[in-house]
């Protein structure tokens, strides 16, 4: 997801002069190609986050579309203020990205888990937030934020993500895509709705589910605020039980999202929603095994689902 | 309009501040008379934009991110026909749009404020955006020295040399008081020229009060603007906290009161009419205050308000340092070992 970010980054800076790239001293042997290919757009800002993102909101009012790049919670909470203050307030066009949404870092420790992220950017106004769910949404994300005026959060996963989508028609920044139809319909019908690189357990759990003979549909929200009313809407009617998957505490983020918009419909469906149930991870391990230790694995979200059928 | 010269311009900030902070019952007016007279030579002197054309694409740019003295851009761009000088009075009203803190929403205003040591970092943006695309504006920004216990000042000013922002200038409101007390009893900042050097920037330290050495020091930043990697400056204004009217002079009580009815208010007004140049009319007061109320002897007046005056720690050292009478125009202030000998 990092690489692809990185060379759909450097397609549109070269046919953009006015792309950005700063970096927080990080993204060795990862934006290589970017700085080779495109030295007069990229900067490095040191260890100074809150800096490189006020700098980021001055470039931008300047006329330039500006990139800032980071891992885990450096590029947001770290410099909150000055992404509150002077990007959003400004309407700067400012793209903040993290490479490490979730438990990606999760050997490294606590300092490096980006599990509030989602619920931070999005309680401030005007910032679009994204987390796309893999390789062919990251791409599309880039690009569709590129062209968006204004400011943007970009989380998305490191490396080895698979890739779910062939492709993607006619990506738009807030709206869902459709991964599995439903197909059965005996007993009780399920939705299950995920953000960002855990796409992928969701998906694996969905198909055994399927398969199983469940009546199961699915959809990948690669974009969390402005959050896809329309396709909310269309699932409190038609399904018993909406899922929402997030590797991120569940208070605030997308789950949270989809719950306020719920609350102002009228329906069926109810919500239950798997995440980091309000803890700060203490183990240490891999994201698969922090996945599975958190229940947000295949294994845990087949389980959790299939507690409701 | 004529437009005013720097020691008009500045007066009339000054009135303006009094005006403001009266109506309103606004806070910071020590701020805003300490830097009146930077701001005053920014808008007469130095500062190149056009009115009528907020967003001027050849304008310089500029940011105060010392946002609290807020009033003194508003009346220096107000003064300068930005808008009508009749909004001042609404500063801080419900439904104005001249908050307390700098707004953007205001024409000729860059970039908002409020938040400290956030200012520098963005106007570090602009300079570096706009010497990336050779273009010759320039950016001036104008901090407080308690804004530089943030760290993020000196991120940004690590930057700034890194990139040899030549065409960014740094202006510090050195009027060695902060929110509680003078620097010196909240966090060292000596020596603060020193510090700046450290950090690669050219340095010139002035008396900030003085229109002569603010003018030679920004021609100085003009010179080193036209030498190409030179590195960015910073000028050292050397301040005093409300200065202009004497008891409001180093006393931090200024940093929060406003100047109420009664002998606050007529005698700051009157102070400032003593001193008024010529050319310049007093919109509020023509002739100053006919019979003002003066200070009784149980006004609170003249009186140490910094909070170390009434703090004595066991704490193995001695935490204050600096002392400088309230009410005077002192501007180096004792340090202990000053106050030794």
């Amino acid at each position: 997801m990092r690489d692809t970010f990185v060379k759909t980054l450097i397609k549109l800076a070269k046919e953009d002069k006015n792309i950005e790239l700063i970096t927080g001293d990080l993204g060795f042997g990862v934006l290589k190609p970017f700085w080779e290919q495109l030295p007069n757009q990229f900067t490095n800002a040191g260890i100074a986050e809150q800096n490189m993102t006020t700098v980021a909101a001055g470039m931008a009012l300047e006329g330039k579309t500006v990139f800032t790049y980071s891992i885990g919670n450096f590029p947001t909470l770290r410099c909150l203020e000055q992404i509150r203050n002077d990007c959003a307030y400004h309407n700067a066009n400012v793209k903040i990205v993290c490479i490490g949404g979730g438990f990606v870092y999760g050997s490294l420790g606590m300092s490096h888990q980006a599990t509030e992220d989602i619920a931070i950017m999005r309680a401030l106004p005007n910032v679009v937030v994204m987390a796309p769910g893999d390789l062919v949404e990251a791409e599309e994300a880039t690009k569709a934020i590129a062209k968006y005026k204004g400011t943007c959060y970009l989380r998305l996963g490191r490396g080895g993500e698979k890739r779910i989508h062939e492709k993607i028609n006619d990506f738009q920044i807030g709206k869902a895509i459709e991964i599995r139809e439903l197909s059965n319909y005996k007993g009780k019908k399920i939705v299950v709705l995920s953000t960002g690189a855990i796409l992928d357990d969701t998906s694996e759990a969905c198909e055994v589910l399927e398969k199983e003979g469940t009546a199961i549909a699915q959809y990948s929200f690669p974009t969390v605020k402005p959050i896809d009313k329309e396709i909310i809407k269309m699932c409190i009617n038609k399904f018993d039980y909406i899922v929402t998957v997030e590797e991120h505490n569940i208070y605030g983020g997308f789950g949270s999202a989809v719950a306020e918009t719920m609350a102002s419909m009228d329906g069926i469906a109810r919500l239950v929603s798997i995440g980091l149930n309000d803890i700060y991870c203490q183990q240490v391990g891999s994201q698969k095994f922090l996945r599975h230790q958190f229940k947000m694995d295949t294994e845990g979200i087949l389980k959790t689902i299939r507690r409701l059928l | 309009m004529a437009k005013l010269n720097s020691e008009q311009l500045a007066w009339m900030i000054r009135r303006h501040g009094i005006e403001m902070t009266h109506l309103s019952g606004g806070g910071h007016i020590g701020a805003i008379m300490s830097v009146a007279d930077i701001i005053a030579v920014l808008y007469s002197d130095v500062l190149k934009y056009k009115a009528q054309e907020p967003q001027w694409d050849g304008r310089d740019r500029f940011i105060l991110s010392k946002g609290h003295a807020g009033a003194s851009i508003y009346a220096a761009l107000a003064e300068n026909g930005f808008f009508d000088v009749d909004e001042l009075k609404t500063h801080y009203q419900n439904g104005s749009r001249l908050s307390g803190h700098v707004s953007h929403h205001v024409p000729g205003v860059d970039f908002s404020t409020g938040s400290l040591g956030h200012g520098l970092s963005a106007g570090v943006g602009m300079a570096y955006a706009l010497k990336k695309d050779n273009k010759k504006n320039r950016v001036f920004v104008v901090l407080g020295d308690g804004e530089c216990n943030e760290g993020s000042v000196w991120e940004a000013a690590l930057f700034a040399n890194h990139f040899r922002l030549n065409n960014l200038v740094a202006v510090v409101d050195h009027n060695h008081m902060q929110s509680l007390d003078f620097n010196e009893n909240t966090l060292e900042i000596e020596n603060f020229s020193d510090k700046w050097k450290a950090f690669g920037w050219h340095v010139i330290e002035i008396n900030g009060n003085d229109h002569n050495e603010l003018k030679m020091a920004f021609k100085k930043t003009l010179e080193n603007f036209s030498i190409v990697p030179h590195k960015p400056t910073v000028i050292i204004a050397n301040t005093i906290k409300g200065f202009g009217v004497s008891f409001m002079q180093n006393d931090i009580l200024w940093h929060y009161r406003f100047p109420h009815d009664g002998w606050e208010y007529d005698c700051a007004v009157n102070e400032l009419h003593k001193k008024k140049p010529e050319g310049v009319n007093d919109p509020y007061t023509p002739n100053g205050i006919v019979n003002p109320t003066l200070p009784t002897k149980e006004d609170d007046i003249n009186n140490n308000h910094t909070f170390s005056s009434t703090w004595y720690p066991s704490y193995p050292e001695n935490m204050h340092r600096v002392t400088a009478k309230p009410g005077s125009d002192e501007q180096v202030h004792k340090t202990q070992g000053d106050l030794m000998k």
